[in-house]
């Protein structure tokens, strides 16, 4: 998931960590980063990041639903997955459409981008920092390797 | 001397040929090979099967042996005595231990098969801003600080995060590293040989209904087949019933088995039992992390408080899904960032989102960083990835001082801690894979970009032959193809020493 302007190119990456104050629970530390001082509104970060914590917490939650679900898979032999979806599955499918309006709504036009922390091993959010370049430079996606090539 | 130096070259190009064709973990060229999953450049020491879909240990060999050993003893059982026992007493017999055995095997199988909660390792910009901050918070000198730690409070509980050389993060509480597999495991258990694979946090709960269904299964034969011999014995006399020769094996071979397995499989399966009750993981039992001899204050906080809850939480929770992504497929290069200025401290890094990391020992590791550190300053003018290295804790020695004593020929007078990325060493350490020196072999096995993906500066063309240097020849940066066979020379006199 790129931003689509031709012009901006990769300046920064901001990692917000876990928050294992709470256990093993997945949690992301909301303190903000320095480096989007500048980029966005402290409040709008620390929704998103709130957000997302509850959304994890839901996919986590030990209660009556995900013993039922656990009850029910081990007695069909876990095969009752073959057909359906896993509680956690489906919330991470939520995420993943939270995060990509964020990133439309609000992140995008900060040049900002918010990578799914699945895709990083639910380890950080990893939050990219574009820089408009203005001129036409090439997709972020080569700009490291064929600068490097072009010295 | 030219004819030897177009020689090598015309070597390099030949051995860079095989490299490409004979070394599966390398990322692949976009524009000719078809797209690679994922689990096809993973950089644990696992094993998969059926394109991704099963992921096992490296060891398999006792796995196969559990799995005789449950399928022989299972059959004699069925074929020999159940149609004894479904006459004399009933045929429900053989039906529940159907259904045990097919249990059984359906959570071996499961445990065995599926991923354990492996983490997959950090990418290089993670691992770069976690060394960032490691620096920062040291007061930034240029020597690596001792093993890293983070303390976290979990509940009124201090715990202790350990950095993991490896996988370059910072482990989440109960993760552990397996050495056998090379990979973080969350909530980890322990590496169950029987099994062929760690159990940790996706797979505890397979395990746990494996043994306890195998000590139910154990007892029922072990139970059915005295039966058995018992109401021969009234039938025919005890000792015919033994010795009766198509039928001796089949009272025999289960009996015994039975008997060891029971004792020990009864046993674990009690274990675990109280490691779910008081949710501890084996690892955490063994060290005595939460045990009150530790001092007063010392308490699980992990714990739910009863014992119902924790059993419920770990057999009846809900299943994280697997974070490797196996059957992913590799995508391109994602956007890197660029060196930062200031880079006066040298780590460890991995050079894409492919990397692969070394599954060699940490000294091994920190002997390529080594090199990678004395080659750095042959570099100039680079400018790509960034640049991190570091020397392994388990070495203790710090790195100026380990490539200090590494450094050889043209590379003493070099200074170190130079922050210019070596993407040249690493298409030399690439193309090391290709020699036939064992040392070599293992040492540069990828972690880097392919010879093709990683930029060319000029000058500084891929490695020469990895055969037939004996020169070792001044540091000449107009010449690039002696500057090849010099880079060659020096990283194999230092590859050498530093193994010493």
């Amino acid at each position: 998931l790129r931003p689509c302007h031709v012009n901006a190119s990769l300046a920064n990456k901001v990692f917000i960590q876990r928050d294992y104050s709470e256990g093993t629970t997945c949690k992301f530390q909301t303190k903000f980063p320095s480096e989007l001082e500048s980029r966005i509104e402290r409040t709008l970060f620390e929704d998103t990041v709130k957000t997302l914590n509850n959304y994890y917490a839901e996919a986590e939650k030990i209660g009556g639903q995900s013993y039922l679900e656990g009850c029910l898979a081990c007695a069909t032999a876990y095969l009752i997955f073959l057909c359906m979806e896993t509680r956690y599955e489906k919330v991470l499918k939520k995420i993943a459409k939270y995060i990509q309006e964020q990133n439309e709504k609000i992140y995008a036009p900060r040049g900002l981008l918010i990578t799914d922390p699945i895709e990083r091993g639910m380890r950080v959010i990893e939050i990219s920092i574009y820089e408009d370049r203005g001129s036409s430079g090439s997709s972020s996606g080569s700009s490291s390797v064929s600068g490097s090539t072009a010295r | 001397m030219h004819l030897g130096v177009s020689e090598s070259m015309r070597e390099c190009e030949y051995s860079q040929i095989s490299t490409r064709s004979s070394t599966p973990m390398e990322t692949p060229y976009k524009k000719r090979t078809p797209k690679k999953r994922k689990w096809e450049i993973f950089p644990g020491r696992n094993k998969f099967y059926c394109d991704g879909r099963i992921m096992m240990a490296k060891q398999t060999g006792v796995f196969y042996l559990t799995l005789i050993l449950i399928l022989v003893t299972c059959g004699l059982f069925f074929s020999f005595d159940c149609p004894f026992l479904a006459q004399q007493l009933t045929p429900v017999i053989p039906v529940i231990g159907g259904v045990l055995f097919l249990f059984v095997l359906g959570t071996l199988l499961r445990t065995s098969f599926s991923d354990p909660g492996v983490l997959p390792r950090a990418s290089p910009d993670e691992a770069a801003d976690l060394e960032r901050q490691i620096d920062v918070a040291n007061g930034g000198t240029g020597y690596r600080p001792p093993p890293r730690t983070k303390e976290v409070v979990i509940n009124g509980q201090t715990v202790k995060l350990k950095y993991c050389f490896t996988c370059k993060i910072f482990r989440p509480p109960r993760a552990s590293h397996c050495s056998l597999c090379d990979n973080c495991v969350e909530r980890f258990d322990h590496h169950c040989p029987w099994v062929g694979n760690c159990v940790g946090r996706r797979n505890y709960r397979f395990f746990y209904m494996f043994i306890l269904s195998l000590s139910f299964l154990t007892i029922f034969i072990f139970a059915f087949v005295i039966t058995h011999i018992i109401l021969s014995s009234h039938q025919n006399g005890f000792l015919s019933a033994l010795k009766n020769s198509p039928a001796r094996y089949p009272f025999t071979v289960p009996l015994v088995v039975c008997f060891f397995s029971v004792w020990s499989i009864v046993g674990l399966s009690g274990f675990h039992t109280y490691l779910i009750s008081s949710n501890q993981t084996t690892n955490e039992d063994i060290k005595g992390s939460w045990s009150s001899k530790r001092g007063k204050d010392n308490y699980n906080p992990y714990s739910y408080g009863n014992i119902f809850t924790n059993c419920c939480a770990a057999l009846c929770g809900p299943l994280p899904p697997s974070l490797i992504d196996r059957r992913g497929f590799v995508e391109a290069d994602v956007p890197q960032l660029a060196p930062p200025t200031n880079g006066i401290t040298i780590y460890g890094s991995t050079q894409s989102q492919q990397s692969h990391t070394c599954d060699q020992d940490q000294c091994i590791q920190s002997t390529k960083f080594v090199l990678q550190a004395a080659a750095t300053p042959l570099l100039q003018h680079q400018s790509s990835e960034p640049v991190i290295l570091t020397t392994s804790p388990e070495n203790g020695g710090t790195l100026p001082g380990r490539a200090s004593l590494a450094l050889t020929g043209p590379c003493t007078s070099l200074p170190l801690g130079q922050p210019t990325p070596p993407t040249s060493t690493s298409s030399l350490s690439c193309h090391e894979a290709a020699d036939n020196n064992p040392l070599q072999e293992s040492l540069f096995q990828h972690h880097f970009l392919t010879p093709e993906e990683v930029p060319s500066p000029p000058g500084m063309l891929h490695c020469g032959s990895p055969m037939g240097h004996s020169h070792t020849t001044q540091a000449g940066f107009y010449d690039p193809a002696s500057q090849d066979s010099l880079h060659e020379d020096s990283v194999r006199g230092l590859v050498k020493l530093s193994s010493v």
